[in-house]
């Protein structure tokens, strides 16, 4: 038959991507004021891609938010401005000033660290440009709460998420209307694994962190796991010793700010060697991180109800 | 390499993916980006074992890490279902109320990966409650499994998910008789289940399903065929998943249709039309039509980051140049030019409602459908189905988690294409005015030809040559408020005045309107919706006349004084609250009223047992309780001779 040739199956990428472009699209069309948060990881940086596709050759028509801890990687700050600029899109950097006046630091503060830098800091920037439409990078795969979560998800002026009173989502309908004083959470990449993430950057040449490349980097240890000592001044400054370094080939499976993110032992310098190691790996992509631990198993959850993103 | 073996029992086989991730990454690299995607959803009863199942595939296709596996084990123990053994459910049942109640109660989604395949898999829950999620989680589905427990056989529920599959439009449809360990591995249960499920299925209309005797707990037939089943010899359910012709491809064989979701206009040089293709492929050069308004062009570019294409298929993202300069904007739909869809106003629909708050005949509502958002009314359903029975039934209204058929009218055209012919052109939502809630989604059937068959009759007397003759603007000023609020006393003030400075008006009065015209409705809140409607039309009618209109209704409901403003001709209605407190409406009661509804011989009272939504910007505001009604009406005189002059 003739329209057989019509036949192109999509490939489970094609459809990931086209699905991510739709939503960026719909919402832009219909919310007032959107931002993309901005993380400068690797599901920001996919983000970030995928916003450049779907509006070009315009600019994407929002601006970066970057809800900074002062606590992030040096490589993370430089590769954030360069991507800024190379998108044509305006970056936002917002420190919570509290946080700032406080001296709050994951040292000293722990849980309180993240509270204040980051779920703090997000309400209140969200509430300063009054943005009413956020896109994140969160993904269904990395934790249980996250899986019935909606693509767009509601927050109540105060930002808590009621997650027995999501909207249901049908097709690639999207609504988007809001009630005075809330605001939404849209997550174009809900669908995707850590593993699409890995080789869309692959087949797309996204840049990212080089931390997530093995490289011989200043490490220490601390509170039974490994770090990067990437600012040794600062480190020796808040914990009031100066730690004791060795050189490791590491890499960072997950970025977040430097003394909470765990490195790990690799030597896999190009990309195909580090799906290799995260595919062959047997730990979770989110046990670098302390934030889950929290509340057992619960943690996230909590945390969203609280308005962490 | 690593194998995964668990529990006793079941065949069990890993997938053979690691030595290759191993030996040779680019080359897995190369093979899992051809993948394709399959979208399932899973349903069945509460204790089907549907969260066991899609553990179970998660766990074989090593989707859980150690740390999981670990957390796992130790929840197994506290909480878990299954004494020692490792409960899959656990995995699956996210949210923390759900874990302690072991029911699922929304959707959850999940993704593993063979080497074939990726999947998503959507777990929907089983209680009749949660219908809404049911649909939710198939509209997006390619597949369902229907998950059967053996030992019960078809049930009630098992009907009702087949039902609300195929409505959905899910083409392959697997039924997995689970719990085969329970029933010995018997080829006779099995065969009894399959024949039982073969006559229902052909009742609703499936044309053809897959069944397969499995265990999830014990992992029968799950990767690999099971040596306890030797009776059986089909594929194993992930066999099956990883082979199954996906029906996404006929979406590329219909004619071109793309939705318009945004201009992308960066520069006076540039200006593209960005959407997500329906159906079909589009070419440069290819003749297309802008619908609604029919205006041709040609397609020029197909433009995007990586460079220009030279084809854009069904599911494919797309920002399109024309060769002419078209009005064409989001919501339109851009198609091939010689097989475009039809645009409508009035369609039959199958509506499942998915809010607690009924549906309203009559209430106007947002319709969104592919990129266009309009205003419909629906009207009373013609039937509802009992998914249990499958019984059409007469109703009024539909409620939570009913599905019925119903005629609806939009108030401006959309551009669709029945459901059965492509989702995105015929799917849609309800969105509530007011709350803002998705309150139900529908699938067109077809469009009714009444509007199109009932043209405008002009006129050459235009509705300006009314005013002018009389020398005045035309007004429709909508008195609002309680029973007793003085509506009525201030309108008739208002008019008195109006007619002795020479303006020609006319006062519809709620309790004379319900004499005659519409002394068919009562007091339920369908029939207010419609006593409104009428009333408006009729107010709407007399303005194209030249007058000005005064009413004065109760009118309680926000959605449909807004529907009258609508109606009106822009700027000719002002919104008049006669804002009384229930208390001094109480103690006035002039009619005597309120005495009765309180001694509960009157019902669907406003203010005592049915609501009053206050205007929330009311052009104007009369507090009866500082403002008497002759500076009140003197008020909105002087307002109107104001802007008259």
């Amino acid at each position: 038959m003739s329209t057989h040739a019509n036949r192109r199956i999509l490939t489970h990428l094609e459809r990931l991507e086209a699905e991510a472009i739709h939503i960026m699209r719909e919402v832009v069309a219909e919310a007032t004021n959107p931002v993309m948060l901005y993380s400068v990881g690797k599901d920001s940086a996919v983000m970030l891609h995928l916003a450049r596709k779907a509006f070009y050759p315009s600019p994407p028509p929002f601006p970066l938010l970057h809800v900074d801890t002062t606590w992030k990687f040096q490589a993370m700050y430089a590769l954030r401005n360069r991507m800024a600029a190379e998108s044509g899109m305006e970056l936002i950097v917002y420190q919570n000033p509290e946080a700032a006046a406080r001296g709050i630091n994951p040292f000293d503060h722990g849980a309180l660290h993240t509270d204040l830098w980051k779920t703090e800091g997000l309400k209140q920037a969200l509430d300063k440009y009054g943005f009413d439409a956020a896109f994140g990078g969160a993904r269904r795969d990395e934790e249980k709460s996250r899986a019935k979560e909606r693509i767009f998800s509601f927050r109540t002026a105060s930002h808590g998420w009621d997650p027995k009173n999501q909207r249901p989502e049908l097709w690639n309908l999207y609504n988007a209307r809001k009630n005075k004083g809330e605001s939404i959470r849209i997550f174009p990449i809900s669908n995707w694994t850590e593993l699409d993430i890995w080789q869309y950057i692959q087949l797309n040449d996204v840049p990212i962190v080089p931390l997530y490349f093995a490289d011989v980097r200043p490490t220490f240890e601390w509170e039974g796991g490994l770090f990067m000592a990437d600012d040794i001044a600062r480190l020796e400054k808040v914990l009031g010793y100066r730690p004791k370094i060795t050189e490791r080939s590491i890499r960072f499976r997950t970025l977040g700010c430097f003394p909470l993110t765990g490195a790990v032992e690799s030597t896999a310098k190009t990309l195909s060697a580090v799906i290799q190691e995260t595919l062959l790996t047997t730990t979770s992509e989110r046990q670098g991180r302390v934030i889950d631990k929290d509340a057992g198993g619960a943690g996230m959850e909590v945390k969203k109800q609280q308005g962490y993103f | 390499m690593d194998q995964i073996n668990v529990q006793s029992g079941g065949a069990e086989a890993a997938y053979v993916t690691d030595a290759l991730i191993a030996e040779d990454i680019d080359a897995y690299l190369d093979t899992h980006q051809r993948k394709t995607m399959l979208r399932f959803i899973t349903c069945g009863s509460v204790d089907d074992g549907k969260s066991t199942l899609i553990g179970r595939l998660l766990y074989d296709s090593k989707m859980i890490f150690e740390d999981q596996l670990a957390l796992l084990q130790a929840d197994s123990k506290k909480v878990g279902t299954q004494g020692a053994e490792i409960d899959f459910a656990l995995l699956v049942d996210g949210l923390a109320a759900e874990r302690e109640q072991g029911i699922t109660i929304d959707v959850a989604y999940r993704f593993f990966n063979t080497e074939k395949r990726k999947f998503i898999v959507a777990d929907c829950p089983g209680h009749e409650q949660y219908t809404r999620n049911m649909v939710t989680g198939a509209s997006t589905a390619d597949l369902a499994v229907i998950l059967i427990d053996a030992r019960k056989g078809v049930l009630v529920q098992t009907r009702r998910h087949s039902y609300l599959c195929h409505l959905i439009g899910i083409r392959n449809i697997v039924l997995a008789v689970n719990k085969m360990d329970l029933v010995g591995y018997d080829a006779a249960v099995f065969d009894a289940i399959v024949r039982d499920y073969a006559a229902f299925a052909r009742s609703i209309g499936i044309e053809d399903f897959t069944a397969i005797p499995i265990s999830g707990f014990k992992g029968d037939n799950i990767t690999a065929p099971s040596s306890n089943t030797p009776w059986y010899t089909g594929p194993s359910l992930v066999e099956h998943l990883e082979t199954v012709d996906i029906a996404a491809s006929a979406d590329a064989e219909r004619p071109f249709r793309m939705p318009v979701q945004w201009v992308n206009r960066p520069d006076l040089d540039f200006r593209g039309f960005s959407g997500l293709v329906a159906t079909g492929t589009v070419r440069p050069g290819d003749a297309i039509r802008v619908l609604p308004s029919g205006k041709t062009s040609t397609v020029t570019r197909i433009v995007t980051l990586d460079g220009d294409l030279d084809q854009a298929v069904a599911g494919q993202y797309a920002t399109l140049c024309l060769a002419d300069e078209v009005d064409c904007s989001r919501g339109d739909v851009i198609a091939t030019a010689d097989q475009p869809p039809q645009a409508a106003d009035q369609f039959e629909a199958t509506l499942v409602w998915l809010d607690d708050e009924p549906m309203l005949p009559g209430r106007a509502y947002w319709l969104k459908l592919a990129t266009k958002t309009v205003s419909a009314t629906i009207q009373p359903p013609k039937y509802v189905v009992d998914v249990n029975s499958l019984e059409h039934l007469a109703a009024k209204t539909l409620e939570l988690n009913a599905i019925g058929v119903a005629e609806l009218a939009t108030d401006k055209p959309l551009v669709f294409e029945p459901y059965a012919q492509g989702h995105m052109l015929g799917g849609f939502v309800l969105i509530d005015k007011i709350t803002n809630a998705t309150v139900a989604a529908g699938m067109l059937h077809f469009s009714l030809r009444r509007a199109q068959n009932v043209h405008w009759q002009s006129v050459d007397v235009s509705r300006e040559a009314h005013a002018a003759l009389k020398n005045q603007q035309p007004r429709l000023l909508w008195f609002t408020g309680l029973s007793g609020s003085g509506k009525s006393t201030i309108a008739n003030l208002v008019e008195k005045q109006l007619h002795a400075l020479g303006k020609h008006t006319f006062l519809l009065d709620g309790d004379n309107v319900r004499h005659g015209l519409n002394k068919d409705l009562g007091f339920t809140e369908a029939d207010r919706i419609e006593n409104i409607r009428r009333a408006g039309e009729v107010a709407k009618l007399m303005t194209d006349a030249g007058l000005i209109v005064l009413t004065a209704f109760i009118s309680p409901f926000r959605a449909e004084r807004e529907m009258v403003r609508n109606m009106a001709n822009a700027g000719e209605f002002l919104e008049i609250f006669v804002d009384t407190p229930l208390e001094e409406a109480e103690r006035r009661d002039v009619k005597g009223l309120y005495r009765k509804a309180r001694a509960g011989q009157l019902k669907n009272f406003t203010g005592i047992d049915s609501p009053y939504e206050a205007p929330e910007n009311p052009e104007i505001r009369i507090d009866t309780t500082v403002e008497s009604p002759e500076a009140a009406a003197q008020r909105i005189v002087s307002l109107l001779i104001g802007e008259q002059a």
